[in-house]
Order: C-alpha cells, then sequence, then structure tokens
C-alpha cells in the first residue's frame, strides 16, 4: 500500500521530467556534425580538384621522348683542320648538330642536297644535342672517329606531339608539326628509335628557352641554399631570442613591446621583407643580385618571428615543475635551460621550424625584388652565385607561350608538393616521436 | 650555447659579406620588360652556348618601367647592365638616370612586336578597324551629336559584319607596355576615325584630358584587364569561347592551332606585314646598355655586338622564328654602327 502511494506520483511526473529538448538537441548534434562533414568534404574536394589537374597535367613531364641515333663522330666535321692535338678549344665549338643531322637524315633516309626536308628534319631533335655531343667529346676525345648509338632529345613540339597534346586534327599550316614531320616521327616509333624515356633532365638542366632542355637544376640548388642559410640562421637566432624572453627577461613594458612586435612581423606580407633585402643587404651591404644568399637571408627574415612564436609555446608548455625540480638539486639557471627544459621543447621547436622553412620554401615574391625571378642557365656553385628557387620556376613557367611548358609547369608544381609533403610529414613524426603530455 | 650560435650567424653575416663585396661580378646581368625577355633568353643562351668563356647571363623580368628603375639606380657591380623595354625610355626616367651616376646610356632597337587580336579556333573570322575597337571597347562614344556612356552591347551593333557576341574583349592591363600600343594605335585612331575626337574638342577640355576621354576604356565589364601575361588571356579565351583576346604576335604563333587571328583594317599579322609597317598595331622593342659597365663587365660588349648580329635578330634568326619582328636591313645596321660609334642619349 505504502509502495503504491509512493511509486504512484513518481510514476506520473516522469513524462514532464522527460521533456527535457532530447530531440531538439539531438538534432541540434547531427546538424553539427553534418556541418563538419560537409567543410571536410569541401576542402577535400578542392584538393581533390587540385591534385587532379595538377597530376593529370603534369605527370607527363617526368618522360621526354628520345630518338636513337647512330652517330658517326666524324673527324671532318669535329675537327676539319686536324689541330685538337695543338688547340683544345675546336673541341667546343666544333658543329656538333650536323652529326646529329646527318645521322637522322641516313636512317630517315632523307637526301642532305633537299634543303627544306633537311630543315624541316632538324626540327625533330632538339638543339641542346650540341651541349649533349660537345660533353661526350670532351669527357672522351677518344669518341672521335666511332659510330655511337645515342639517345638525343627531340624538339619541344616534337614532344608535344608525340604525348598527344598538339591538336593534329586542325589545317596543317596552323599547328608547329607538319604532316611530313608526324609521319617520320611514326616512322622511327615503329622502328622503336622513338620513345619516351624518364626525363632526368628535368632536375638537373638549369633554365633554358628550349622546352626539352629546361630543368629545375638551377632552382633545386638555389632553394637548397636558401634553406641550408634559413636553418643555419633562423634557428639559433630564433631558439636563443625565445629562451632569453621566456626564461630570463623580466616581464616589462619593453618585453611587451617586443612580444607585440613579433607577432606583427609574423603577419607583414612577405613582399616587405624583399624591399628591406633589397635595401640592406643588396644596396647597403653591396652583396650580388640575385644571388642564393641574399634570398636565404631575405628568406631568414621572414621565418624568424614564426620560429620564435612555436619556440616560445613549446618552452611554455614544459610544466614549471621540471624548473623547480631542476633548480632545487643545485642546477645554475643555464643548467635548468639546457638540461632540462629545451630537451623537452625539442620537438615543438622542430615542428615549428619545419613549418616555417615550408612556408619559405613556397616563398617567390620576396625573391622578385632581389633579382631571383630571372633566367638563370649557370648552376650555382656558392651562394654568391646567380640562382632561383623553386616556385619561382613554377612562375616563370607559367608564363611561357610554348606548349610544352604547361605540362614542365605542373611537373615542377608537383616537386615543390612532394618537397613540402615530406617537410610536414617528417615534422609530424618528430612530434609524434618525442611529445610528451603531462 | 646560445652565444656562440649568435656569434656564429654574426661572423656568417659578416664573411658573407665581406666576400661578395670583394668578388667581381662576372656574369652580365640584365631586366625588365617580360615581352622582350623570351628574345633577351634566347639570346643570352646561345651566347653561353657560343662563348664558353663567358657566363650564360642572368635575364630577369618584371616590366619596362621595373627595369628601367633598377637600371637607373647608379653604377656599379651590384646594379644591372642591361635594361630591356617594350618602350622607349621617357625623359623623366633618363633625367633620373643621370641624377643618380649613370651618364652615358645607349639605347639599341632590336626589331619589332605586333599585337594581335584573337579569337577561339572555331569563331567565324573577324575583321576589325580601329574604329570597330573604339566603339566597342571605349568608356564613352558619340551618340547623335553627343558623349555617352558606350551603349553597345554586341559586336554587330558595332559593325553589321562582326557575329552577334557579347563584347568580352580581354585586353592587357594597365602596367603593361602593350596597354600603351593598344591605346595608341587603336583607340587613339579610331577615336579620331569616328570623328569622336571632334566632338570631345567641343567640350572646352584641354588637350591632355581632351586625349585621355578619347583613350578612356568602359569600366562596365565588357572590356577586361588582364594583369597577367597572354597565357592568362589564352585561359580567358578558353573559358568564354565568345571572347576577344589581346596577344602578342609571338604568343599568337605559337599557339595558332587553338586561335584565330583578326584582321585590322584587312591587313593579316604576319612578320611580313609588320615590318613593311602596313599592319598598324606595332611598336619597336629595346634595350639599353649601361656605358661605363662596357670593358669593366667581361663579355658584355660581346653580348651586345652579338645580339645585334644578323645571325640573331636577322631575317632567319632565332628571334625572327619566336615572333620578334626583324627591323629592315638599313635600321639593323644603323644599330650596330650607333652602339660601335658610343651614340648615347641625349638628355
Amino acid at each position: 500500500m505504502t509502495d503504491t502511494t509512493l511509486n504512484a506520483p513518481a510514476v506520473a511526473a516522469r513524462p514532464a521530467r522527460r521533456d527535457i529538448g532530447l530531440k531538439r538537441r539531438y538534432a541540434a548534434e547531427r546538424r553539427f556534425k553534418m556541418y563538419g562533414i560537409i567543410a571536410i568534404a569541401i576542402g577535400i574536394f578542392f584538393l581533390a580538384a587540385l591534385l587532379y589537374s595538377v597530376i593529370s597535367n603534369g605527370y607527363t613531364a617526368f618522360w621526354q621522348t628520345e630518338v636513337n641515333l647512330a652517330i658517326n663522330f666524324d673527324p671532318e666535321v669535329i675537327d676539319p683542320d686536324n689541330k685538337r692535338a695543338t688547340d683544345p678549344s675546336v673541341l667546343l665549338t666544333a658543329n656538333y648538330p650536323v652529326l646529329a643531322r646527318n645521322a637522322l637524315a641516313e636512317k630517315l633516309g632523307v637526301s642532305k642536297t633537299d634543303r627544306p626536308a633537311m630543315r624541316e628534319m632538324s626540327k625533330l631533335f632538339s638543339d641542346g644535342v650540341r651541349g649533349q655531343l660537345r660533353e661526350l667529346v670532351a669527357a672522351n676525345p677518344s669518341l672521335i672517329g666511332t659510330t655511337q648509338n645515342i639517345w638525343v632529345l627531340t624538339g619541344a613540339d616534337i614532344d608535344s606531339a608525340f604525348k598527344g597534346q598538339i591538336d593534329i586534327s586542325v589545317e596543317e599550316s596552323r599547328r608547329k608539326v607538319s604532316d611530313r614531320q608526324l609521319g617520320w616521327m611514326e616512322q622511327l616509333k615503329g622502328e622503336g628509335a622513338m620513345t619516351q624515356r624518364f626525363n632526368s633532365g628535368l632536375f638537373t638542366y638549369g633554365a633554358s628557352s628550349r622546352p626539352e632542355t629546361s630543368g629545375l637544376g638551377v632552382a633545386l640548388v638555389g632553394s637548397l641554399y636558401m634553406m641550408l642559410i634559413v636553418l643555419g640562421l633562423s634557428l639559433p637566432i630564433g631558439v636563443a631570442a625565445s629562451i632569453y624572453l621566456e626564461e630570463y627577461a623580466k616581464k616589462s613594458r619593453l618585453t611587451d613591446i617586443i612580444e607585440v612586435n613579433i607577432n606583427n612581423l609574423a603577419a607583414v606580407p612577405s613582399i616587405v621583407f624583399g624591399l628591406l633585402g633589397l635595401a640592406v643587404f643588396i644596396n647597403f651591404f653591396n652583396l650580388p643580385r640575385s644571388a642564393s644568399l641574399v634570398g636565404g637571408l631575405v628568406l631568414t627574415l621572414m621565418t624568424l618571428p614564426t620560429i620564435i612564436i612555436a619556440t616560445r609555446a613549446a618552452l611554455r608548455a614544459v610544466p614549471p615543475s621540471i624548473r623547480s625540480a631542476a633548480l632545487g638539486v643545485g642546477a645554475s639557471k643555464t643548467q635548468m635551460v639546457f638540461h632540462h627544459v629545451l630537451p623537452l621543447a625539442a620537438p615543438g621547436i622542430l615542428t615549428g621550424t619545419i613549418i616555417g622553412l615550408a612556408h619559405a620554401l613556397g616563398e617567390t615574391a620576396p625573391l622578385l625584388l632581389i633579382g631571383m625571378v630571372a633566367f638563370v642557365a649557370n648552376s650555382p656553385v656558392t651562394p654568391l652565385d646567380p640562382a632561383t628557387a623553386l616556385p619561382v620556376q613554377i612562375y616563370m613557367w607559367a608564363n611561357e607561350a610554348e606548349r610544352a611548358f604547361v605540362e614542365r609547369t605542373s611537373g615542377a608544381i608537383i616537386v615543390l608538393l612532394l618537397f613540402l609533403a615530406v617537410m610536414n610529414i617528417t615534422a609530424i613524426i618528430l612530434r609524434r616521436r618525442f611529445e610528451r603530455r603531462w | 650555447m646560445t652565444q656562440y650560435f649568435s656569434k656564429a650567424a654574426l661572423l656568417a653575416i659578416a664573411v658573407a659579406a665581406s666576400t661578395g663585396a670583394a668578388s667581381a661580378r662576372d656574369q652580365i646581368q640584365v631586366a625588365g620588360s617580360s615581352t622582350v625577355l623570351p628574345y633577351a633568353k634566347i639570346v643570352a643562351e646561345a651566347f653561353g652556348e657560343t662563348f664558353p668563356n663567358f657566363k650564360t647571363p642572368v635575364v630577369e623580368s618584371g616590366g619596362s618601367g621595373a627595369g628601367i628603375k633598377e637600371f637607373c639606380k647608379g653604377v656599379g657591380e651590384n646594379t644591372i647592365d642591361i635594361a630591356n623595354a617594350s618602350r622607349a625610355m621617357k625623359d623623366t626616367e633618363l633625367k633620373s638616370c643621370v641624377d643618380a651616376g649613370v651618364k652615358d646610356v645607349q639605347e639599341v632597337r632590336i626589331g619589332y612586336d605586333g599585337i594581335v587580336f584573337a579569337t577561339d579556333i572555331k569563331g567565324p573570322d573577324w575583321a576589325l578597324s580601329p574604329s570597330d575597337v573604339y566603339l566597342a571597347l571605349a568608356a564613352k562614344v558619340v551618340v547623335d551629336g553627343k558623349l555617352v556612356d558606350n551603349p553597345n552591347t554586341k559586336w554587330n551593333q558595332v559593325n553589321p559584319k562582326l557575329p552577334d557576341w557579347d563584347i568580352a574583349a580581354y585586353i592587357p592591363g594597365e602596367k603593361h607596355g602593350t596597354r600603351e600600343v593598344f591605346e595608341e594605335k587603336l583607340l587613339a585612331a579610331g577615336c579620331e576615325a569616328t570623328k569622336a575626337s571632334e566632338t570631345i574638342a567641343t567640350l572646352g577640355l584641354d588637350k591632355k584630358a581632351a586625349a585621355a576621354a578619347c583613350i578612356a576604356v568602359r569600366k562596365d565589364g565588357k572590356a577586361i584587364d588582364i594583369d597577367g601575361d597572354y597565357a592568362e588571356t589564352l585561359a580567358r579565351i578558353d573559358a568564354n569561347k565568345t571572347g576577344v583576346g589581346v596577344f602578342g604576335l609571338a604568343f599568337y604563333e605559337n599557339n595558332a592551332d587553338k586561335l584565330k587571328v583578326a584582321t585590322v583594317d584587312g591587313i593579316v599579322p604576319s612578320t611580313e606585314t609588320i615590318s613593311s609597317g602596313k599592319y598598324p598595331v606595332s611598336r619597336p622593342l629595346f634595350f639599353y646598355v649601361k656605358k661605363a659597365h662596357l670593358g669593366v663587365i667581361p663579355g658584355l660588349k660581346e653580348y651586345v655586338d652579338f645580339f645585334l648580329d644578323d645571325q640573331m635578330v636577322g631575317e632567319d634568326g632565332p628571334l625572327v622564328e619566336y615572333g620578334l619582328v626583324a627591323a629592315p636591313e638599313a635600321e639593323r645596321k644603323a644599330q650596330r654602327d650607333a652602339f660601335a660609334a658610343g651614340e648615347t642619349l641625349k638628355n
């Protein structure tokens, strides 16, 4: 009896208590999750579109059409007066393209007196053959007088046609490849003498006005030098500055001002650093234009605030108990910082540094003003020689008129993306492996 | 440890600074017009291959104005030797050069460049005249004797012979050297030809304002400024098949399988019609040499001589193959003689 009287009101009150907007709240939660999924889907869609357009345009750049020629290193052509023993410079100035032309004429059965046909046929192989054969002969003069089977690059238009990038359905006068050249291409292809091979030149050649002999060589060396300079300067300076600000400096108006300035600098557009670099490093310190040293210094200035902010955050994340414990067992302040705090903060510092470096690797704007957006053909030996950078090369190729530069632009973007991916993955691995949680 | 780090960094900067100042530059440095850039690149590359004892010159792009500004910074190893330009140097620029110590500037004219109108290859044939361009793209045109905002929205309203396409023209942006040629040779000429200039003259504007009124481009989205390069214009034509783009002759010839070129005053643009002066929309291309650097920077004189040689700028040279319009024989010789004689620009 007492049970029922006690239970009855409870049962009756139940529906009222359960009406706490559960349905509405579940719906809100589902809605929010959906927004999240939509946001991620939009992000993934754009990423996929970017990757698709870059890769579908660019993967062909890693293969280059080459033609196999039985080149007769005819002494009559290379050194008609037979004075190479006394004057080695004849080997440098010899007319090497003639060797390739003769070899191709023989292969295709074109008469050497048919000048229009010979001219048209010469377009099948690249002018870069001069440099290629010259290097071979200069390295090994005993080749003269022998016949060698050598793969030489085809001209850029032939390469584009071979890859199907030139619309051959339009009338002959409107395209860069003639019907006769297409016929020769088919013939060589049938004989297996013309095929696509891995384009190692893309990574070794410097800038060139000929698409087939232009590559990322100078840009890779320039970017490497700049990254080394940025790493070598901004890491020690940034870490030293942060340690001082975080561990030694007393909080005062001055440190507040410094802090605000550092945060401001991190948001300054990079072109401003280029202007600064031009005024300070080139006009005042008289450093050479277009040199990767100046580029590295400018990018150092740009990266420093990022590294300082990341380092300070990493130092702050080390719990005070570690510091107290170190000081408590008699460590000096410097010992405390270098033996305990810095090692624990290192993963955070390295992550920040790598992200800063990746940012610097992708910059073009500050390099414009110091002369690094340029045509540089000679590979730089020291950081004082003119050089370009990877994103600069992408920008320069994107502005070229020839069709063959389109795939190279995307190819260079793929290379840059790979570098960035490797750097960012390294940052993640470092963080995963060494990070400590308290 | 931190002290060592910062000391090492300072040391690195100091060493770099001293070596930079001490080493003599053995490479020619060129900057300037993006129109001249492809030609300068071809010559620079061939120069490096032909003269194994000189390094390949470094060629920067960035525009005629920026190049001349860099050129006029002064004399010395950390200033450039040559400025490329798609227009002649202005008097004010020459003055700033002289003020900065660049007293002797040698002007070299390398040839001509033509500007063409082109549409998608699948479209109909186009025949334009400066009047058509003016009526289609000017900000204000004359209707019934009055100057009004441009009312034309279709090409066939401008000229019944043109197709029934919405007006959408991709023209060079205001920072391009090409824009000046476009304004002068098409808009100003069209302004004259349609007698709009006479109506403008009655408005009581001073000479400068009247000329500016003639070449003002409409801002209602029918004429689109392209600040990038011709590759961007081509992408716009790809996206809008009824658009009309302005290209350099060389760029058009490299993409003739995608584009159809329009005639201007009935003349088909080609290297022949431009060098003979028949095709109206063309301009000379220049570069400027710092005389004080000749004999100081190794290879500079040889580079200019090589550039002006007929095997480069001549009718069968690689520059013509790329799209440059060669100057007539006599003019090429005059340029060579003027450079050899060391003639400089007079202020």
